[in-house]
């Protein structure tokens, strides 16, 4: 099988995950609306949580696993890793999008705001805009090697730069509500909206799967594209 | 390579930059003229009536380093891409971690310089009357600066490799600035008000430990940037 194959075929095995996983999403925002209590202080608002904070641990996911993958980079010099850290960030960048789109849409009728300078606001836009200029700088090289090994440096500061953030503007916090599930004592949500809560995280982690192999499938098409077209062998 | 030999050759790139940043003095003059002007628009950009001069001025100040830093910063490395000057430099078997160091070093005599500069001005317009509180203050500019050079430099040797560079620096580098401008603005208004000591070593720390921090794995990290 050919490398060309092979990412068809990681393509294809992707779109497969991600239909299953926005069926997922479909069955989500069924039990979220249909079966899981209305919030008694945020009214209907609260819904949106069972979107906002999911695709926000996706986007997380996806910003961590670019710069791990781009440390790897640095030690294995593995093309692989490469273009699947791109892939990573692309995606990670397209849900970081969803989640600054939905948390003023859940902020303006719960905060009478759309937007604050809270802690963890400030540094997932910090940390949005850092992968926004990671993709940048990956479409402002063209040679192969080059492009890796840059996008690869700044992966890893990037890795090191968010806890650094996060310090930084911890100490201007607001009004985000705390943790609700990952914390030291036990889970502060009703086990209904928790359940929803959990299959949401779930399904959007499924999905963050799914873009990925789809993304790296297509990065592996146009890296082959790009060998031919330099008269390589593929 | 030694110790010594590494610090000669740092020297050496430094010296190089610095005579040929001194015998045209055109980045330097224009980084102060630039710095000047920021500090003179940033004090009109503001209600007089409901923002005191005090209230305006740490975030005038870092506002005014991080842009005037941002102009020094690209010309490092602009100048050994014209005539390919950085394969001569790197034929010379210097070490990648000299030409890094002597590339900090070089930014941070000439921004800093440009700071020197500026910082009497800044007192003089936003007239904060600090002159006893000025070796606490630059030793801040210090910490911050050497933060701001060292991720700089490493970024702007990325960057002058694309086509854009002159865009790509700031987009790149201001959200690594996130912490130590934060900081060091922090820091200036708790000394221009006069606050105890006691009030800084939060931010201080936070200042240091981005320093150690990114200063080690810029280093570490040039080598990636600079092998071909």
């Amino acid at each position: 099988m050919t490398r060309r194959d092979r990412a068809l075929v990681t393509a294809r095995r992707g779109s497969v995950l991600t239909v299953i996983a926005l069926l997922g999403l479909v069955g989500v925002y069924v039990r979220a609306l249909a079966f899981t209590p209305v919030e008694r202080t945020q009214g209907l608002a609260q819904k949106i949580f069972y979107v906002h904070a999911p695709v926000a641990w996706a986007a997380l996911l996806a910003f961590g696993i670019c710069g791990l993958l781009s440390l790897l980079y640095l030690v294995l010099r593995d093309r692989k890793l490469d273009l699947l850290a791109a892939a990573s960030a692309e995606v990670g960048v397209a849900f970081g999008l969803v989640m600054l789109i939905t948390g003023p849409l859940w902020g303006k009728p719960v905060w009478g705001t759309w937007w604050t300078w809270d802690a963890r606001l400030t540094s997932t836009l910090f940390t949005f805009l850092l992968f926004v200029g990671y993709l940048v700088l990956r479409g402002a090289l063209t040679d192969f090697e080059v492009r890796a090994r840059f996008s690869a440096v700044l992966g890893v500061m990037a890795l090191v730069l968010v806890p650094f953030i996060h310090v930084t503007v911890y100490w201007f916090r607001t009004l985000h509500p705390d943790p609700v599930v990952l914390k030291p004592e036990a889970p502060s949500l009703p086990n209904v909206m928790l359940v929803t809560l959990l299959t949401s995280m779930a399904v959007c982690t499924l999905l963050y799967v799914g873009f990925l192999m789809q993304r790296y499938g297509l990065e592996v098409l146009r890296d082959v594209h790009e060998e031919e077209a330099a008269g390589g062998i593929s | 390579m030694g110790a010594s030999d590494l610090l000669r050759v740092t020297f050496a790139v430094a010296r190089k930059d610095l005579q040929v940043e001194w015998r045209t003095k055109t980045a330097f003059v224009s980084a102060l003229v630039f710095a000047v002007l920021v500090l003179a628009v940033l004090y009109f950009a503001r209600d007089k009536t409901s923002v005191g001069d005090f209230d305006m001025a740490p975030g005038a100040l870092w506002v005014t380093f991080t842009f005037a830093g941002m102009l020094g910063l690209n010309r490092a490395f602009l100048l050994e891409r014209e005539n390919r000057a950085l394969d001569g430099l790197r034929l010379t078997a210097a070490s990648p971690s000299a030409i890094f160091l002597g590339k900090i070093l070089g930014n941070l005599v000439f921004l800093g310089v440009v700071e020197l500069v500026s910082l009497p001005l800044f007192i003089l317009f936003y007239d904060v009357p600090i002159w006893r509180q000025l070796p606490l203050l630059i030793g801040v500019v210090a910490l911050a600066t050497i933060g701001f050079v060292s991720v700089g430099t490493l970024l702007s040797a990325m960057v002058v490799r694309t086509r854009f560079s002159e865009v790509m620096l700031p987009v790149l580098l201001l959200p690594f600035l996130v912490p130590p401008i934060v900081s060091a603005v922090q820091l200036t208004w708790r000394i221009l008000a006069l606050r105890p000591l006691s009030e800084l070593t939060g931010w201080l720390s936070l200042l240091a430990a981005f320093d150690i921090i990114f200063f080690t794995i810029s280093l570490l990290l040039f080598e990636a940037i600079l092998v071909e």
